[in-house]
Formats: structure tokens, C-alpha cells, sequence
């Protein structure tokens, strides 16, 4: 009973966000820049969270994380742009394919373990990149142009149900098989789980969510080319998820807002963002290698324990 | 008591590049005994473990379980026909409180999927529900349940003990093997274990094969005893026989005799 | 003749990657790191060479061997300042700071100079050779025969040396080789600076043979290094060079057999068929956890 309460409490709260921007925006407290500001706040959370539930919660440490964004962005423009179908079927589309290439990335992969899995995801996400940039279809090199069909309630309304999905699949006998495979994946196989379904399964979820992200981030731009995807793309999620703290979603919630916010205030001097980024990324490493929140959860910090959160890495 | 033949192992043994680890191993256990396999360092004990479940393919020889080959099993398969298992080092789920570390291990015996869990259904409830039941009676056996919130590292190291053993049971197991469940306990607690393991067996109508350093241990509660040296089997029999076999004293408890009499 | 051309131009690209390529291949057997911020090394190698030369009026061989001090100095410097800290920590924390170290170099030199190309000045004399109808440029040759003789004082060092000695030790067993006596730390030091001694060489042959350097030039190279790493078996001297010149030698096929664009890509399917399929490499042994 206690769960449905804070299931209702997260409803809640989601609305009162949601209620309280939309009040921003419309009465002109902040002004329409902040919009795409929100925007693209609530995609970086999207990709955050949905690399979390690979890196923090199954533990299969995966750097290529911006393949799977491609994928959803170009597939999802497709259905708009050249079939002409509408953008929610086109966000769906976009999602489905991106967890097939999850499948097809993860079913191979997901056999490496630590820095060879990271590096084969990296390989595979420059292979994405490389096709797109083969495409005649989609325009190769020069890009593909897209309207501008993002808003921001269609983009809350994903971001909501992205992190329904990731919640209510770490708190179940599933989520905990995926804990137990970071945790020791020799024990959970002894145990009787299957841990390479279980990180397939992790890892096409995480393509799911981050495809349907990539129909939003392309829908947001005018035009979209693979060199939006490169591995740099990656190592901002990558980044965003270690701040936050491996294992802890609401760190990777707010490690998303933080870093959406210095990059929006840095946007016109891009060199000093990474420089700030990247020494982020190091003194975090050296310093508080758990990132902002640990493995814990900031629902723990108000006594809502039951909610329950998925505890973190080493 | 002796039921029937529930474990067969014939011949086994594996190969790691030109060693052979373990080679021409033989045991049959029946439905509710409780054997031991002894035998110096570096004999194969763990290595003969790591063959009937899974973690290693045997390079020869067949294993059979309850009729059914294991051989080519991955480890969860194994598990999930039935035998379970603890390490020598042990491995909890360190950062999982220890109900969560329980709850895994009945991970296979509940049924809700993934689909219900995200969509929150009512099968979703039922099984969570379950789990949560079964694994409290778990640890309610292994006095574990006042440390349930606890995360697993956090447990004193006699407890960590008995929760990986709590862990291996809530997993439905008819063979229980234990990889030195007494190592590192003091002289209570390797006797309070002792009276667990009985108790144990009796209640889960289990099987039991324990890898054990601990002489008294093995002698004082096993029925019949396995003992592996240079990765093959050199005896078998009741504790009595082990005790008298002169290969055996020679190739193990030959130290020991001596430094008793010394 | 065309494709005897196209093979030579493979192993002159294969002999820079494989010289990048035995910095992480010797760090990865020493600490067990990817170290990302290798590529990274490998450009600044480039600038050096660069401004030695346009600056300070060197010649080839001079800026040759200034590169390769400065960066040996300079791997030193973010082993100990970002790698030696995490000795003991995760395999992915470790990652994370090279990822980190490399943003850092990369960005750190375009905010000091800026991202524009700078174009390397010609200071090898290069005339073409007519080998059975294939026009071999003596510069090619050239880069081989540096490649091939810095290979050569990298094996001398390794097997027939102290701190040889002391590096093979301590990649097979850290703690024992502390228990010998031997300075872990220092050797660990050694390896880095060794490693970024031949990126800095790659670094300013890189330049010569193509002529463009920029602050972002280290990426491509560093990560196809790293394939050609894993290639040859990582960890294994001998690996990286065999893995190096391979992949040169492939890419430039892939190139002539008029796939150009997916040249890039070649090099990462073959490094995820080999993670797949054979991870120890060519040369390497599989091992397995212990349980």
C-alpha cells in the first residue's frame, strides 16, 4: 500500500512541475528561450535515466549510448518527415527500432564484461553513426530536415513515463535479477537467473526509452546529421549518469537538470563547457567516486523509503 | 533413511589447457543424505562443485541429476533443476538488503513478468506479495529477520555465512552443496552451524554435499565421505573407514595424525 | 600496381597506428586502463613536433626527439596527477577519468590555441620511388623505416633492460613485484612515459605524412590504436605492432576497393568480431575468473 501512496505522491509531484513551468512559460517569467531550455532538460533526464537502468542498475557499463539516440532521432523522422505519419507513432517507431538495435548491439556484446563491453559499445555506436552518415535516404553527411514537432508537454508527458517505466521495472523480482548481476553475476547465475536475458532485456529497455528520446531531440531541431551523435553525445549521458551516482536514478535526475543548466548558461563557449565537464568527470572520479547521490535515492532523504530505490554501485 | 539415487556422477573430470584439475570422478548420492568431500588444498574440491553446477563444463565423464544429464547446463539452468549452492568467498549481493538478497535467490519460483511489474498489474502485486512471505520465513529459520533493512556488507561475518546459506535454500533446492560453510567461524559458531545444517535438512527434506576444512565438522555430521587429492577421488565410505583408510591418512590426515601426536 | 600502392600506403598509416597503439597496449598490460587520453598524447605529440619546427627552426630528427621527451614528460604527468590516485579503485572508475583526461587535453588546447587546422610545414624531402609500376613515396618509406627502428629500441628496452625488466614484472604480478623490491610506482611512471615518448613520435610523423594537425586529430587515431591494440591481444608488445600495421593495411583496402566512407567503420567491426570472437587477441591467451 505504502508504494501505491508514493506511486500517487510522484503523480502528484510530476504535476505540480509540469503545472508550475507551464505557469513560467506562459505568464513570461522566464522567457520562451527557457522553453527549449526545459526541453531539452527533460530529454538529457530522459537519456540519463535510461542509461542508468544499463549502467547503474544492471551494471553493464555501456559508452555508446548516443548509437541508440540515432537511431530513435533518424527512424522517427523518417516516419514524419517521408511517410508522413503522425509524430506519437513516429516516437513509438523510433523506440521500437532503437530496442532492436539494442537487441542486435546487446545479444553479442553483453557477453564482454567491464572495459571490453564498454569499448565494443563504442565501436558499435560509431558503426550507427557511420551508416546514417551512408544513407542517401536520410541525406547523408549534409543531414535530414525535420519540423520542429517537440513541445514541451509531449516531452514531459515521455519524461514521466520514462521514469514510471525504469521505477517500476527496478522495483520488482526483475529489477532485483538486474541488481544481482552488478552486484556478482557469478552469484545471481547460481542463484537461477539468467543474467544474459537479463541484460539484454535491461539493455533493449534502455534503447527503448533512448530511442523514443531521439524522436524528441530531432523533433527539437530543424535539421539533424550524424555528427550530432558522435561518442561525444555519449559521454555527455555517460557523464550525467556518473555525476548522479551509479545506481541512483533521482542522482541522475539531478545531475541532468545541473549539467542541462551550466551547458545552457555555457552554450556560447562550448571549449569552456567540456573543460568544466571533463574536470567535473575527473575530480568526481578521484574525489567522490560515487557520484552526488551515491547509491542512494533522494526519496530516502524525506523517509519515503518504500518507494523503493535501487541501490547502487561500487 | 537413504532415499533414492538422486545425484550421479560418473567419470567426470575437466581439463584447463594441458592440467587436468580434476579427472575420473565418481560419486553417487541418494535422496537425503549428508556427504562430505574432504581432501587437501588444491585437491578439486571447489573445481568439482563448479563442474556439477555449471560454472565449468566437464571435459569428460557424465553427471546426472534426479535422470536428467547436466552436462552443457549453464549455472542457472542447474539451479533451477534443483541444486543450489554457497562459495568459499562468499558472494552476497553486498549493496541488496539482506530480504532483497533472499528475494533473488526465489527469483525463479515467482512468475509475474516484466510486462506486469512495469504496468503494475495484479499479478505483479501476487508475486511480490509471495516473495516477500517466503523470503521472511527464510530468514525467520536463520534468525535473520531483525537484520532484513540491512544491507547485506554490513552483516557481521558469521551472519554473511548464514545468509548465503538462507539464500541457497529460498532458491527450492533439492541438493544443497556447501563450499566450507565453517571457514572462518569460531568454535561456537561452527557448532551452532552444525546444528543448522541439521536442522535444515530435516525440515527441507534436502540434500546435502559440504566441502568442509573443518574435521570435527565433517566427521561429526556426515554419513558418508568423498576424498579428492590431486584432482582424483582416493576414498569413500562412512567417517569411520575415512578415518582408518590408510591412503587417506597418508595423503591428508597424515599431518594431522602426526601433529596430534606430536 | 595500383594495389601494391594502396598496401604500402596501409603500413605507413598501419606503422603510426601501431606506434600509438604500443602506448596503451604497454599501460592496459601494466594497470589494466584504457588510457583514452593516449589519442590525446598522440596530438600533442603533433603540436610540438609543430611548433618546434615553425617556431624554433628544427629539423626533422630534433623535433622528432623533443616531441618525444615533452610527451613522455607529459604522460607522466597525468599518470601521476589522474591515474595514480584510482590505483585502487574500479577498472571503470579508471575509464571514466581517462574519458574525463581526454575531454580535458582536447579542450584544454583549444581554448589555449583555438580549434583551426594548422597546416605542417614540409620538412621531408619526398620524391617518388617507381617500384615494379607502383609510385612509392620516399616519405612512406621513411615514416616505415623511424616506425620500424623505434619498434626495435622498445623491444631492446623491454626484454634486454632493468626497468625492462621491472615493467614485465610488475604487468605480471603487481604485488609480488613490490615484494621483490621492486619501485611499483616508478616503473608504472617508466611505462607511461615510454608509451608517450612513441605517440609523440607518431604525433609528428602523423603531421609530416599528412600535412594537417588539429586539436581534435588524436580521437580517430587514438580509438583505431586501441583496435589495433586489441587486435594484436592487449598487453602483448609484439600484438600492437602486428595489430597496427594489419589495420592500416586493411583500412587502405577497404579505401581501394572504393568504400572509402566506410573506412572508419571497418576498423570498428573488426575490433567487435574480435571482442566477440577471439578478446585475447591474436597473440593473447584466454583466462577466465575465478570462482
Amino acid at each position: 500500500m505504502k508504494k501505491a501512496k508514493s506511486f500517487w505522491l510522484f503523480i502528484i509531484l510530476a504535476v505540480f512541475v509540469y503545472g508550475l513551468i507551464q505557469f513560467l512559460l506562459t505568464s513570461e517569467v522566464l522567457n520562451p528561450y527557457y522553453q527549449n531550455m526545459f526541453i531539452v532538460m527533460a530529454i538529457n533526464i530522459m537519456l540519463a535515466v535510461s542509461l542508468h537502468l544499463v549502467i547503474g542498475i544492471t551494471g553493464q557499463f555501456s559508452i555508446g549510448h548516443a548509437g541508440f539516440l540515432a537511431v530513435g532521432a533518424y527512424v522517427s523522422a523518417i516516419f514524419t518527415m517521408k511517410l508522413g505519419l503522425p509524430f506519437p507513432i513516429a516516437l513509438l517507431a523510433g523506440g521500437v527500432v532503437a530496442a532492436l538495435a539494442g537487441l542486435i548491439v546487446g545479444i553479442p556484446s553483453l557477453r564482454l564484461k567491464g572495459d571490453y563491453l564498454a569499448i565494443a559499445t563504442l565501436g558499435f555506436a560509431e558503426i550507427i553513426r557511420i551508416v546514417f552518415l551512408n544513407i542517401e535516404y536520410v541525406g547523408g553527411a549534409a543531414g535530414l530536415q525535420v519540423s520542429h514537432l517537440t513541445t514541451w508537454t509531449s516531452t514531459f508527458i515521455m519524461l514521466v513515463l520514462t521514469i514510471l517505466i525504469v521505477v517500476n521495472f527496478t522495483n520488482s523480482r526483475h529489477g532485483r535479477a538486474c541488481i544481482a548481476i552488478r552486484e556478482n553475476e557469478i552469484a545471481a547465475d547460481a542463484m537461477g537467473i539468467n543474467t544474459t536475458y537479463y541484460k539484454v532485456i535491461a539493455f533493449a529497455i534502455g534503447s527503448l526509452l533512448a530511442g523514443i528520446a531521439g524522436g524528441l531531440y530531432s523533433h527539437n531541431f530543424y535539421i539533424i546529421q550524424p555528427t550530432n551523435f558522435g561518442f561525444l553525445k555519449s559521454f555527455d549521458i555517460l557523464i550525467i549518469v556518473v555525476l548522479g551516482g551509479l545506481g541512483s536514478l533521482s542522482g541522475s535526475v539531478i545531475a541532468a537538470i545541473l549539467l542541462t543548466v551550466i551547458s545552457t548558461f555555457l552554450q556560447d563557449y562550448p571549449e569552456t563547457r567540456m573543460i568544466i565537464y571533463s574536470l567535473v568527470l575527473v575530480f568526481v572520479m578521484i574525489f567522490r567516486p560515487k557520484g552526488l547521490m551515491g547509491t542512494r535515492e533522494i526519496t530516502e532523504f524525506f523517509g519515503l523509503g518504500k518507494w523503493k530505490s535501487s541501490k547502487g554501485g561500487n | 533413511m537413504a532415499g533414492q539415487s538422486l545425484l550421479q556422477i560418473k567419470n567426470a573430470g575437466i581439463q584447463f589447457g594441458g592440467l587436468k584439475a580434476v579427472s575420473g570422478f565418481n560419486m553417487e548420492i541418494n535422496q537425503g543424505e549428508l556427504i562430505g568431500l574432504i581432501g587437501p588444498n588444491g585437491a578439486g574440491k571447489t573445481t568439482s562443485f563448479n563442474l556439477l553446477t555449471g560454472v565449468y563444463v566437464p571435459t569428460e565423464g557424465d553427471i546426472s541429476f534426479n535422470g536428467e544429464r547436466l552436462n552443457g547446463l549453464a549455472p542457472y539452468q542447474v539451479t533451477r533443476k534443483g541444486i543450489s549452492r554457497t562459495f568459499q568467498n562468499i558472494r552476497l549481493f553486498n549493496e541488496l538488503s539482506v530480504l532483497d538478497n533472499v528475494k533473488v535467490a526465489y527469483h525463479s519460483l515467482a512468475k509475474h513478468s516484466i510486462i506486469s511489474s512495469i504496468l503494475r498489474l495484479p499479478s505483479h502485486f501476487a508475486g511480490e506479495k509471495e516473495m516477500e512471505e517466503k523470503s521472511l520465513e527464510f530468514l525467520k529459520i536463520f534468525q535473520l529477520d531483525r537484520f532484513k533493512d540491512e544491507k547485506a556488507k554490513n552483516l557481521p561475518y558469521g551472519q554473511q555465512r548464514r545468509l548465503e546459506i538462507a539464500r541457497a535454500l529460498a532458491a527450492g533446492p533439492k541438493l544443497l552443496l556447501l563450499d566450507e560453510p565453517a571457514a572462518g567461524m569460531n568454535p561456537q559458531e561452527t557448532h551452532e552451524l552444525m546444528e543448522l545444517i541439521a536442522f535444515i535438512r530435516n525440515q527441507f527434506n534436502l540434500t546435502i554435499l559440504l566441502i568442509e576444512h573443518d574435521m570435527q565438522l565433517v566427521m561429526g555430521i556426515c554419513e558418508r565421505i568423498y576424498v579428492l587429492d590431486h584432482g582424483q577421488q582416493i576414498a569413500n565410505g562412512t567417517p569411520e573407514e575415512i578415518r582408518n583408510n590408510p591412503k587417506v591418512i597418508e595423503a591428508y590426515l597424515g599431518e594431522e595424525v602426526h601433529s596430534d601426536h606430536a | 600496381m595500383e594495389w601494391l600502392q594502396q598496401i604500402i600506403n596501409g603500413i605507413s598509416l598501419g606503422s603510426i597506428y601501431a606506434l600509438i597503439a604500443l602506448g596503451y597496449t604497454m599501460v592496459y598490460g601494466i594497470i589494466k586502463l584504457i588510457n583514452f587520453a593516449h589519442g590525446d598524447v598522440f596530438m600533442v605529440g603533433a603540436f610540438v613536433g609543430f611548433y618546434a619546427i615553425t617556431g624554433f627552426g628544427l629539423g626533422f630528427f630534433p623535433a622528432l626527439i623533443l616531441s618525444m621527451v615533452i610527451c613522455a614528460i607529459f604522460g607522466v604527468l597525468i599518470e601521476r596527477i589522474a591515474y595514480k590516485p584510482l590505483r585502487n579503485a574500479t577498472r571503470i572508475a579508471a575509464l571514466i577519468t581517462a574519458i574525463g583526461m581526454s575531454l580535458l587535453i582536447e579542450y584544454g588546447v583549444i581554448y589555449v590555441r583555438g580549434a583551426q587546422p594548422e597546416a605542417y610545414p614540409n620538412v621531408l624531402p619526398n620524391t617518388t620511388i617507381n617500384v615494379f609500376g607502383a609510385q612509392i613515396s620516399s616519405q612512406s618509406l621513411f615514416i616505415l623505416g623511424i616506425s620500424v627502428a623505434l619498434m626495435i629500441i622498445l623491444q631492446f628496452i623491454v626484454h634486454k633492460t632493468k626497468i625492462g625488466k621491472a615493467m614485465r614484472a610488475v604487468s605480471h604480478d603487481m604485488d609480488a613485484a613490490r615484494l621483490m623490491g621492486i619501485n611499483v610506482d616508478n616503473t608504472i611512471s617508466a611505462t607511461f612515459a615510454i608509451g608517450s615518448g612513441l605517440a609523440g613520435a607518431a604525433g609528428v610523423i602523423f603531421g609530416v605524412y599528412y600535412t594537417k594537425i588539429e586539436p581534435l586529430m588524436g580521437v580517430i587515431p587514438g580509438l583505431k590504436a586501441f583496435v589495433a591494440a586489441v587486435l594484436g591481444g592487449i598487453g602483448i608488445i609484439p600484438g600492437a605492432m602486428v595489430g597496427g600495421l594489419l589495420l592500416g593495411v586493411i583500412e587502405s583496402i577497404v579505401s581501394a576497393a572504393g568504400f572509402s566512407l566506410w573506412r572508419d567503420a571497418a576498423a570498428f567491426v573488426i575490433l567487435i568480431l574480435i571482442l566477440i570472437f577471439r578478446p585475447s587477441g591474436i597473440f593473447g591467451k584466454n583466462t577466465r575468473e575465478k570462482v
